[in-house]
């Protein structure tokens, strides 16, 4: 009976899963496919706890499960809760990390009880089911290289780590991994007596290959690596599905692992670049001196505030385009303030969003969403660019590799060929940036020193709110 | 090569779970709205906290003299529902900002 009740339980949460994805990719019932999948969840976590059941016993250590349950839960919650939407990107790396250790560590458990007979002597190696081995063996690699690697994407998301390459860095990369599948392939098919040694240099191998593989791609990459990463961490729960027969994390993994992998490369496409690209040519260390650096870029014009008031608020169409230095300045509210101020006074305002603006596809939409922006105010990058040439006024704030023209441009660049917004088609340009400093991709940008460019320095913030003063001064 | 026919016959229905799942993975995002990307990949990775399930069941199994599994397993436990509750909670905080407009 609780056997059948656990089956049921799994199928439903599966069902879950699968109806949770799908509503999520639909703005009117995104939210409750959040809560289904969660409901699901819950069900198969409880069913979990009560029913299931090996050889005739359940479980025990009640006590110590409940007490992990209970700290998780708190701290997730409030973790969750209290992150500023600007920091977002790395919390969810942060969980997805959580999630990666946490399949190493199953199989670094499972492995001790295959190894170790019930008196604590050590195993008869041979005896040993080969297919389980190669299953601890991938949960552990996938795990483990997740684990570190979302921890370093994390680091680099909130400014903590630094972007390190060096020479030949993706050779010591492969041989990493290399040695660390073939150690596994090894002890799979000669079952040494030293085991438990390997075991323990492959799990430290996979760890250092996670931190090397994620150190040297730069900023603006960063999305495509912790959704590579995210589904990495599905198979890796996928691994741990196979281990215990179990469907509700097989279903739950593979999906992850499979719709993960589809939104890398959709990502990935919007930037025009191949996975491989991504992933091999560094983009944050080396690729920055060819990045155009050492060229004479001429002259920037500035623009006074009480210029920009007046040429915005006498235009017919204004588009605002924003970016990450707008999220890190926590300037939506303000920004719509100025755009609900320029459409009362009859200007046509809408915002083109580049899709991979911020630090996460779809990062301006939900930043402006908080702000309560209305959808059909925003364009995505295709509408945006045929927009362009009837605009009198584009507003960028805080946006700079997505609208750099290098990327049509310069094949030199790292970032050409990735489609930008063709902001100079519009009459003229507005930029806001705190300061000259090159982008997240660490590259100059031509844009800035163009006739019908002018930069308004500043936080962003402070910027709208004093443009708003200077709005309603007119 | 004996064990590994017999292990695919032996799980051949995981394995066709597994083949179905890859492809409904990749069908159900297809159509989705760049919108709505961020949302979709936190959510995606609250699901794969269903690892958690593994979590729990080394740490049920563990017996009560096996510290190392003891302590590993609650670690397991601690880091898999961060990773669920975080997730569907961080999801859920920025559809919330979705659903106010009308």
């Amino acid at each position: 009976m609780g056997i059948s009740l656990l089956t049921v339980s799994y199928l439903v949460a599966s069902v879950t899963y699968i109806l949770g994805l799908k509503m999520l990719s639909n703005p009117a019932s995104a939210r409750k496919g959040n809560l289904i999948a969660a409901g699901g969840m819950t069900i198969a976590v409880l069913a979990t706890i009560f029913l299931y059941e090996e050889e005739g016993n359940g479980l025990h250590n009640y006590v110590w499960i409940f007490a992990g349950l209970l700290i998780g839960s708190v701290v997730g919650t409030l973790a969750a809760k209290k992150v500023k939407m600007t920091a977002m990107p790395q919390m969810v790396s942060l969980f997805n990390g959580m999630g990666g250790a946490c399949a190493a560590l199953i199989s670094i458990i499972e492995f001790n009880h295959l190894t170790r007979n019930s008196d604590g002597t050590a195993a008869y190696f041979s005896s040993l089911d080969g297919v389980n081995l190669i299953i601890i063996f991938a949960g552990l690699i996938i795990g483990s290289v997740s684990f570190a690697g979302s921890m370093i994407a994390w680091g680099k998301l909130d400014g903590r780590i630094k972007d390190h390459a060096f020479k030949g860095q993706h050779i010591v990369n492969l041989l990493f991994i290399g040695i660390s599948v073939a150690l596994a392939a090894f002890i799979v098919i000669a079952r040494p007596v030293e085991t438990p040694i390997y075991f323990y240099v492959i799990l430290s191998l996979s760890l250092i290959y996670g931190v090397f593989f994620v150190l040297p791609i730069g900023g603006a990459d960063m999305p495509v690596v912790i959704s590579l990463l995210n589904s990495f961490t599905g198979v890796a729960a996928a691994c741990g599905g196979f281990l215990y027969d179990n469907k509700a994390m097989l279903t739950g993994g593979i999906l992850v692992g499979a719709a993960g992998t589809l939104l890398t490369i959709l990502m990935c496409r919007a930037m025009n670049r191949s996975l491989t690209n991504v992933l091999i040519g560094s983009f944050g260390g080396g690729a920055t001196a060819s990045g155009g650096a050492g060229k004479a870029q001429g002259n920037y014009k500035e623009i006074s505030l009480s210029d920009a008031a007046v040429v915005m608020s006498y235009a017919n169409k204004v588009m605002i385009v924003p970016g990450y230095g707008l999220a890190v300045a926590q300037a939506q509210h303000t920004c719509h303030e100025l755009e609900k101020l320029l459409t009362e006074k009859g200007v046509e305002v809408k915002y083109a969003i580049h899709p991979v603006a911020g630090r996460m596809p779809g990062h301006m939409n939900v930043l402006l969403a908080e702000a309560d922006v209305s959808y059909d105010k925003l364009e995505e990058m295709e509408q945006a660019n045929e927009e362009f040439a009837s605009t009198d006024v584009v507003l960028i704030l805080g946006a700079n590799d997505v609208v750099n023209p290098a990327a049509k441009t310069d094949p030199s660049s790292p970032i050409y060929g990735m489609p930008i917004l063709d902001v100079e088609q519009a009459k003229t340009v507005i930029i806001n940036k705190r300061s000259m400093k090159p982008g997240y991709a660490g590259i100059d940008n031509d844009l800035f020193f163009r006739p019908k460019a002018s930069m308004l320095f500043g936080d962003s913030k402070k910027v709208l709110q004093d443009l708003i003063g200077e709005v309603k001064n007119l | 090569m004996d064990q590994v026919l017999n292990w695919i016959s032996e799980h051949q229905q995981m394995i066709y779970i597994v083949v179905l799942m890859v492809f409904l993975g990749i069908e159900v995002i297809g159509r989705v709205p760049s919108v709505l990307h961020t949302p979709l990949m936190s959510g995606a990775n609250a699901i794969h906290g269903v690892v958690i399930i593994g979590a729990i069941i080394v740490m049920g199994k563990a017996e009560a003299d096996n510290y190392l599994a003891i302590i590993l397993g609650f670690i397991a436990v601690i880091l898999g529902t961060l990773n669920v509750v975080g997730g569907f909670v961080v999801t859920d905080r920025m559809l919330e900002m979705f659903k106010k407009k009308k």
